[in-house]
C-alpha cells in the first residue's frame, strides 16, 4: 500500500484506538427525560390555570387549604434535597457510609411529604372536597396528585439505589444512576415550588 | 347497536359474553384472521423458528434489527387501516336511495375511528420511527442508539398499543368518536362501553415506547456522530429526524397527559372535560391539538429528509442549499407548535385570536416552499436517473403542492367556517399525508431496501405499485374536494341526495385501484426476494446507487458493528468526499468492538403494560394492579443487572470484513 493511500485513509478512518466513554449520553438522556417530564406538568398546570376558578358552587381554596400545614410539607420537601445534595457530596469523597446516610435521611424527608400530603388529601375528601366535587379540585387534586406520585416512585429509586449501593458499592454505574436520581429529586423540588407558589399561595390571596 | 352491560364481576370485570361481536363481518374476519395466525405459528413451530426469532430478532437491541421490525409492524397495521378504508368507500358509495348500506352505526363509527387512529399511531408513526432507527445511526457513521436496550422496549410498547387496538375487533368494541375522542362524546355518559377505553390505553401504552424512542433518537443524534461530523455537517435526514424527535418529544407528553385526564374523567369521576361542574370540553380539544399539529410534521420531516437525500443522489449533485433545508426544517419546527387552533377556528375564539393562528397557519407555506424549490433546483442541470425512489419523489412534488395550497385555503378563517369539518378538509389532509408520507416511505423503502438487505427491489413490479397508487390517488380523493366544496360533512353513513353519487364512485374506484397499488407493493417485495441472487438484484458494493452520505460506505446488509473503524468526517456528504479521494476502507489492524448484549426484558415489560392495558380495559382490577406491580419489580429486576455488554472479538470482525473484501474484489 502507497503511502498516500495510507494517509487518506487515515483521514477518513479512526484507525487508532479510541475510548468511548460508557454512559456519556445517560445523563443528558435524563435531562431530555425530564424537560418531558415537565412538559407533563406544564399540562396540568395549564389545566389547573384553566379550571382554578371553576368551583360549581363548591368550595374554593381560602375555604380548604391549610398554609401552615403545606409549610411544614415545603419544609420536609426542601430539606431532603438539601440532603441529597449532602448524599451527592459525600459521594465525591468516596464515602459510601455518609452517602447511603444522608440518602436515608433524604428517604425519611421524603416519606414526610408523602405522609403529610396524604392527610392533606384524605382530609379534603372525608369534609366533602374530593375530585369529583368540582373542575378546581380535580385539577387541585391531578396536579398535586402526579407531583406526589412521582415522589412515591423516586422513593422506590431510592430504596433500590441504596440496595445497589450496599451490595456494590460507589461504581461508576452507580454514580451515574445518583446523578440521575439527584436530578430527579431536584426537580420534584422545582415543580414544587411552582405547586406551592401558583396552587397555595396565589390561592390565598 | 351492541348489548353489552357494565356489570362487573370480580374475577372478569366487565368482560362477559356480550363482549364477543354479533357481526358476520366480524366473525368472517375474525375466521380469516386465526386461520392465518394458527398458519403462521404452525409454521414457525414446524420449521423451529421460534429460538431464533426470540433470539436473533425479537430481544434484539441492534438498531437495524429494530428498525426492521418497526417497518414490518407498521405494513402488517398498515393492511388492516386500509380494510377500514375500503369498506368505509363502499358503505358510502352503497347507501343512496334509502339503502342502509351494509354496515350499521354502531360498526361503520368504529371503522371510521380505528382507520385514523391506526394509520397515524400504528402505520404512520412505526414506519417513521423504524425507518429513522435504521438509517439515523449509520448515517452518523455510529455503532448503535445511545441507549439500546431502551430502543427495544420502545418498539415492543408500541406492538403491545397495536395488540390492544386489534384485540377491540374480536373483543368488545373500538371506540366510535374520531380518531381525537374529543368529549363530550368520549366521556362516560356518552360512550360508557369499552370502546373508547381501548383507545384510551392502546395508545398510552404506544405513546410510552414513542416517548422513549424520540429521546433516544434525539441523544443519538447529539452525542453518537462520527468524529468531524459538526451539527452543519449533518445529512439532512438526520437533520429532518432530529427535529423530528425533538417535536416528539416536546409534544407526546401533552398526549399522555391529555389522555390521563380523559382517563380520570372516565374511571374516577372527575370533572375536567364534562359538561356540568365546572369542566371544559374545548379544553380537550385545545390540549389534543398542542400535540396533533406538532404530530403532523413529526410525520411529514423525516419524509422531507429522504426526499432531499434521494433527489441528490439521483441528480448526481450536492443537495442546493444545504444550510437554507436546515433553517427551514427548524422554522417548521418551531412554527408547528403556533398553529394548532386552526384545526378550530369554529369554536368561537373570535377573530384576533383565529386571525393569528390563519396568519401563523400561512407563514409555515413558506420554509416549505423554501424546500421545494431547493429540491427542484437540486435536480436543475443534474442527471437525473429516474429509479423508483426518484419516480415518487417527482409524485410527492406534484401531488404535495396541490395538499400544501388546499391547506393554506383552509387556514384562511372565514374559508375554514364552510370548510369546517367537510370532505375537503379529508381531501386535503389525504393528499399531504398521502402524497407527502406514504409517498416519501414508498421512497425510502426502495432507496434503502438494497441496504436493509443486500439486494435491490424489482423494478417492473415496483412501476406496477407507482402507477396504481398514483392513479389511484388522485381519483380517490379529487371528488372528496369536490364533495367538500358541495358541503358533504366528513363520517356519514348515509346519503339522500343522488346527485352526490358519482362522485363517490369515483372515490370508491381510486380506492380500489389503490388496493392493486398494494398488492403489487407486496408483490415486488415476493418477486424481489425469490430473484435476490441474481446478479442484477444483488448488491456487493453496499452502494448501489452511487450515494453520498455514510451508510453507503459499509456493506449491505451491514455488520452488527455497522463500521470496523469510525469514518472521520470532513464535511457534508462524507463518503461522496471519501469516493472522490479515493480513501480506500482499511483491511487489517481491527480492534474488539464494545457492544451491548441483548436481552428479553423488553419483551417481557411491554407484555406486561399489554396485560396491565387490557385488564384496565375490562375493569379486571386484580390483574391490572398485579400486571403493574409485575411492571416495577421486573424493571427494578433489570437494573440489578450491571453485565450488559460485551465485546466482538477481532477474529469475528477480521471475518466479516475479510469476506466482504472478497466480495467487493467480485464486483468489479
Amino acid at each position: 500500500m502507497s503511502h498516500a493511500t495510507t494517509d487518506t485513509m487515515r483521514q477518513y478512518w479512526e484507525l487508532e484506538p479510541h475510548h468511548h466513554p460508557e454512559g456519556a449520553s445517560t445523563s443528558l438522556g435524563f435531562w431530555v427525560y425530564l424537560m418531558s417530564d415537565c412538559l407533563m406538568f406544564a399540562v396540568l398546570f395549564a389545566v389547573y390555570g384553566v379550571l382554578g376558578t371553576s368551583f360549581a358552587a363548591g368550595p374554593g381554596p381560602k375555604d380548604l387549604f391549610d398554609l401552615e400545614l403545606v409549610a411544614v410539607n415545603t419544609a420536609m420537601l426542601l430539606l431532603s434535597s438539601i440532603t441529597f445534595g449532602f448524599a451527592m457530596l459525600a459521594m465525591g469523597k468516596g464515602d459510601q457510609r455518609g452517602t447511603l446516610r444522608w440518602l436515608a435521611v433524604t428517604l425519611f424527608f421524603g416519606l414526610c411529604f408523602l405522609a403529610i400530603e396524604l392527610y392533606e388529601f384524605h382530609h379534603l375528601i372525608h369534609i366533602g372536597a374530593g375530585p369529583q366535587r368540582s373542575g378546581f379540585l380535580s385539577a387541585f387534586f391531578t396536579l398535586v396528585g402526579t407531583h406526589g406520585l412521582h415522589v412515591t416512585f423516586g422513593s422506590i429509586w431510592l430504596v433500590t439505589l441504596m440496595v445497589q449501593i450496599t451490595r456494590t458499592g460507589l461504581i461508576p454505574a452507580n454514580q451515574r444512576r445518583m446523578v440521575c436520581l439527584s436530578m430527579f429529586w431536584h426537580f420534584l423540588d422545582v415543580i414544587w415550588i411552582g405547586v406551592f407558589t401558583f396552587v397555595y399561595l396565589l390561592g390565598m390571596i | 347497536m351492541a348489548t353489552f352491560s357494565n356489570e362487573t364481576t370480580f374475577l372478569l370485570g366487565r368482560l362477559n359474553w356480550d363482549a364477543i361481536p354479533k357481526e358476520p363481518i366480524v366473525w368472517a374476519t375474525f375466521v380469516v384472521v386465526a386461520i392465518g395466525g394458527i398458519a403462521a405459528l404452525a409454521a414457525l413451530t414446524k420449521y423451529r423458528l421460534w429460538g431464533w426469532l426470540w433470539r436473533e430478532w425479537f430481544t434484539s437491541v441492534d438498531h437495524k434489527k429494530i428498525g426492521i421490525m418497526y417497518i414490518v409492524l407498521a405494513l402488517i397495521m398498515f393492511v388492516r387501516g386500509f380494510a377500514d378504508a375500503i369498506m368505509m368507500r363502499l358503505q358510502q358509495v352503497w347507501a343512496f336511495g334509502g339503502s342502509e348500506g351494509y354496515l350499521n352505526s354502531h360498526h361503520y363509527d368504529q371503522i371510521f375511528t380505528a382507520h385514523g387512529v391506526i394509520m397515524i399511531f400504528f402505520v404512520a408513526m412505526p414506519f417513521i420511527t423504524g425507518l429513522m432507527n435504521y438509517v439515523v445511526p449509520l448515517q452518523i457513521g455510529a455503532r448503535d442508539v445511545s441507549f439500546p436496550f431502551l430502543n427495544n422496549f420502545s418498539f415492543w410498547m408500541t406492538v403491545g398499543g397495536a395488540v390492544i387496538t386489534m384485540a377491540s375487533l374480536f373483543l368488545g368494541e373500538f371506540a366510535q368518536t374520531g380518531w381525537l375522542a374529543f368529549p363530550p362524546l368520549s366521556g362516560i355518559g356518552y360512550s360508557p362501553w369499552v370502546g373508547v377505553d381501548y383507545y384510551i390505553w392502546g395508545l398510552q401504552v404506544a405513546g410510552v415506547g414513542t416517548t422513549l424512542s424520540g429521546i433516544n433518537l434525539l441523544v443519538t443524534i447529539l452525542k453518537m456522530r462520527a468524529p468531524g461530523m459538526t451539527m452543519m455537517r449533518m445529512p439532512i435526514f438526520t437533520w429532518t429526524s432530529f427535529c423530528a424527535n425533538i417535536l416528539i418529544v416536546a409534544s407526546f407528553p401533552v398526549l399522555t397527559m391529555t389522555l390521563i385526564l380523559l382517563t380520570l374523567d372516565r374511571y374516577v369521576g372527575t370533572n375536567f372535560f364534562t359538561n356540568d361542574l365546572g369542566g371544559n370540553p374545548m379544553m380537550y380539544i385545545n390540549l389534543i391539538w398542542i400535540w396533533g399539529h406538532p404530530e403532523v410534521y413529526i410525520l411529514i420531516l423525516p419524509l422531507f429528509g429522504v426526499f432531499s437525500e434521494v433527489t441528490s443522489t439521483f441528480s448526481g449533485k450536492r443537495l442546493f442549499g444545504y444550510s437554507s433545508m436546515v433553517y427551514a426544517t427548524v422554522c417548521i419546527t418551531v412554527l408547528s407548535y403556533l398553529v394548532w387552533l386552526h384545526h378550530f377556528f369554529t369554536m368561537g375564539s373570535g377573530a384576533s385570536v383565529n386571525s393569528f393562528f390563519g396568519i401563523t397557519t400561512m407563514i409555515i407555506s413558506i420554509p416549505t416552499g423554501a424546500k421545494l424549490f431547493n429540491w427542484l433546483f437540486t435536480m436543475y442541470r443534474g442527471r437525473i436517473r429516474y429509479e423508483l425512489p426518484m419516480m415518487w419523489t417527482i409524485a410527492f412534488m406534484l401531488t404535495f403542492v396541490i395538499g400544501g395550497m388546499t391547506g393554506v385555503l383552509l387556514a384562511v378563517p372565514p374559508a375554514d367556517f364552510v370548510l369546517h369539518n367537510s370532505l375537503f378538509l379529508i381531501a386535503h389532509f389525504h393528499n399531504v399525508i398521502i402524497g407527502g408520507v406514504l409517498f416519501g416511505l414508498f421512497a425510502a423503502i426502495n432507496f434503502w431496501w438494497p441496504k436493509a438487505f443486500g439486494f435491490k427491489l424489482d423494478v417492473f413490479w415496483g412501476k406496477v405499485s407507482f402507477w396504481f397508487w398514483v392513479v389511484g390517488f388522485w381519483a380517490a380523493f379529487m371528488p372528496l374536494y369536490i364533495l367538500g366544496l358541495m358541503g358533504v360533512t366528513r363520517r356519514l353513513r348515509v346519503f339522500d341526495d343522488p346527485d352526490l353519487r358519482i362522485w363517490f364512485a369515483i372515490a370508491a374506484f381510486g380506492a380500489v385501484l389503490i388496493a392493486c397499488g398494494i398488492a403489487a407493493m407486496f408483490v415486488q417485495f415476493g418477486v424481489s426476494i425469490l430473484r435476490r441472487d441474481r446478479p442484477e438484484y444483488r448488491d456487493v458494493s453496499g452502494d448501489p446507487w452511487d450515494g453520498r452520505t455514510l451508510e453507503w460506505a459499509t456493506s449491505s446488509p451491514p455488520p452488527a458493528y455497522n463500521f470496523a473503524f469510525n469514518p472521520i468526517s470532513h464535511g457534508l456528504d462524507t463518503w461522496w468526499e471519501m469516493k472522490q479521494q479515493g480513501a480506500t476502507r482499511p483491511t487489517g489492524g481491527y480492534m474488539p468492538i464494545h457492544m451491548p448484549k441483548n436481552t428479553g426484558t423488553g419483551v417481557i415489560l411491554a407484555a406486561l403494560a399489554t396485560v396491565c392495558g387490557m385488564a384496565l380495559v375490562w375493569y379486571v382490577w386484580w390483574l391490572a394492579a398485579l400486571s403493574f406491580l409485575g411492571i416495577i419489580a421486573v424493571s427494578i429486576a433489570h437494573t440489578f443487572n450491571y453485565n450488559r455488554d460485551y465485546y466482538i472479538p477481532v477474529s469475528e470482525i477480521e471475518a466479516t470484513e475479510d469476506a466482504r473484501t472478497r466480495q467487493l474484489a467480485q464486483g468489479v
